[in-house]
């Protein structure tokens, strides 16, 4: 079943007949399939690298009203993936970008901009005009923060999500379904999953995730049979392997169970941890310019590396140990807790999970994390070496 | 009983980059803690500080989530192969 109305329906001029008629031939969609799609009023929340190929089949497909949620500005690092940019649209918002193209491949589009940050004093009032989301953010609190909205609205959550060279796919909150929280109740400890930035991902990769979506969209919208709801699609590009796990709605669900305990937005910053104040020891810090002092003085420091080797070849680190993330624990006992201990990766994010791994053994040494990484480092002392 | 646990790349660092771990147990709670023994920097990963699994990782026995069994109580035979799949965020940055 569409969700879009019968009284919605617009009839399709001669250049839309002409347009779409490589649809028109499906019986699946035929006239009917495309005035829904014509009709249909889909939000985009991100327009990177999942949100990219969405925007740019659902335009193609002729979906009347797209929206773009977005904040975020067009960088250098953007474009391995994120096709719907181009060189010249670096410093550009990615909205005003993404409208560019939306409207270059159809003018006919009607492209909704929202260049903002969703919160939880937003979202409601944002996705309520739209018949479908799909979630192409690159966060937990922003995934729950849809979830939740959708749930609330009863829209259908089209779901993707990527990690190096795997992705994840689903329909949430549709035709009985399971929602994101029925599958996850609650989002990991900040940063225990590293983000794309610092994990890297297969450029393509979005490119497939973000095209299942786009179809699994377009299927909701015509009311499609075979719709991804109930069903985690998993790929590995790598592998070039797909796999299907049936999951199915939780009725203890904290949102959609049967006994629900959420009954607004929360506060989602809080619930994912980052402004959480836990009540544990907070984390030391030292600058780059800091850190080239203490060694320009000779103080004797413990320099841990924690990249892998293919990482390091990026940009190296002068006279730094190296022990990588994952061996934190069981090497406790290289270090020396008389010597300060540096802990270094890229932007300074993983270096706080190590630190907190050689708590967690009960290491009693100093322990600092480089602040903003080694890129830092090549910003404040060293530049000659590669941001990355 | 031996059975194979798949890893997903964001938890094989903890698995010196191994893609499939075996592990004993009759059961998969069993299974579970006796391969989170062998790699011990996997462990916060795996479990709450109470020793709960953690919520943003499901257990798949074959292609079936455990919530549908008997949870980590749920008997093994052998030979199985159990997949973990945790939340993973990316896809606009
Ligand atoms: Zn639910």
């Amino acid at each position: 079943m569409s969700p879009i109305t019968d009284d919605r329906l617009e009839d399709l001029s001669n250049d839309e007949i002409s347009r779409y008629s490589r649809h028109l031939l499906l019986p699946e969609v035929g006239i009917d399939g495309q005035r829904r799609l014509k009709a249909a009023r889909v939000l985009i929340v991100g327009t990177g690298g999942l949100g990219s190929p969405i925007a740019l089949y659902l335009a193609a497909a002729g979906v009347g009203t797209i929206g773009v949620a977005d904040f975020d500005f067009v960088e250098a690092s953007n474009l391995q993936r994120q096709i719907i940019h181009g060189t010249r649209d670096i410093d550009r918002p990615k909205t005003a970008s993404a409208r560019d193209r939306i409207k270059g491949i159809n003018p006919g589009a009607n492209v909704v901009v929202h260049n903002t940050r969703l919160d939880r004093e937003n979202a409601l009032d944002i996705f309520k005009d739209y018949d479908v989301v799909t979630d192409g953010t690159d966060n937990y609190q922003t995934r729950y923060l849809i979830n939740d909205a959708c749930v609330m609205l009863g829209i259908p959550n089209v779901y993707g999500s990527i990690y190096q060279f795997e992705g994840q796919a689903s329909v949430f909150n549709a035709k009985g379904g399971p929602c994101y929280r029925c599958l996850y109740p609650a989002p990991p400890p900040p940063g225990l999953v590293p983000s794309c930035a610092e994990g890297g991902v297969l450029g393509v990769l979005p490119g497939i995730i973000g095209t299942i979506q786009a179809c699994e969209t377009i299927k909701i919208i015509i009311g499609g049979a075979g719709i991804l709801a109930g069903r985690l699609l998993l790929f590995d590009a790598w592998e070039m392997k797909f796999r299907e796990l049936r999951i199915d709605r939780d009725p203890n669900c904290p949102i959609c169970g049967q006994n629900p305990t959420i009954h607004e937005l929360v506060d989602y910053e809080r619930f994912c941890g980052i402004s959480l104040d836990s009540g544990e020891k907070p984390i030391d810090t030292i600058t780059a310019s800091e850190l080239k002092m203490r060694m320009d003085r000779g103080d004797p420091l413990q320099i841990i590396d924690i990249r892998e080797p293919h990482e390091q070849a990026i940009a190296r680190f002068p006279g730094a140990k190296y022990i990588p993330l994952g061996q934190m624990a069981r090497r406790a006992e290289e270090f020396d807790p008389r010597i300060d201990a540096v802990f270094l990766c890229k932007i300074g994010q993983r270096s706080i999970f190590a630190i907190r791994a050689l708590r967690g053994t009960g290491y009693e040494g100093r322990l600092l994390n480089l602040k903003d990484g080694v890129n830092a480092w090549a910003t404040e002392v060293d530049k000659s070496l590669p941001r990355y | 009983m031996s059975v194979t646990f798949h890893i997903p790349t964001a938890l094989r660092a903890f698995t010196d980059g191994k893609r499939e771990v075996t592990a004993e147990g009759s059961t998969v709670g069993e299974a579970l803690s006796n391969f989170a023994a062998s790699y011990p920097d996997i462990r916060p990963h795996l479990y709450e500080d109470g020793g709960e699994l953690r919520s943003f990782i499901n257990v798949f026995l074959g292609d079936t989530n455990v919530k549908n069994l008997d949870g980590l109580s749920t008997p093994l035979r052998g030979g199985e192969v159990i997949t973990l799949v945790p939340a993973i965020a990316g896809g606009a940055s």
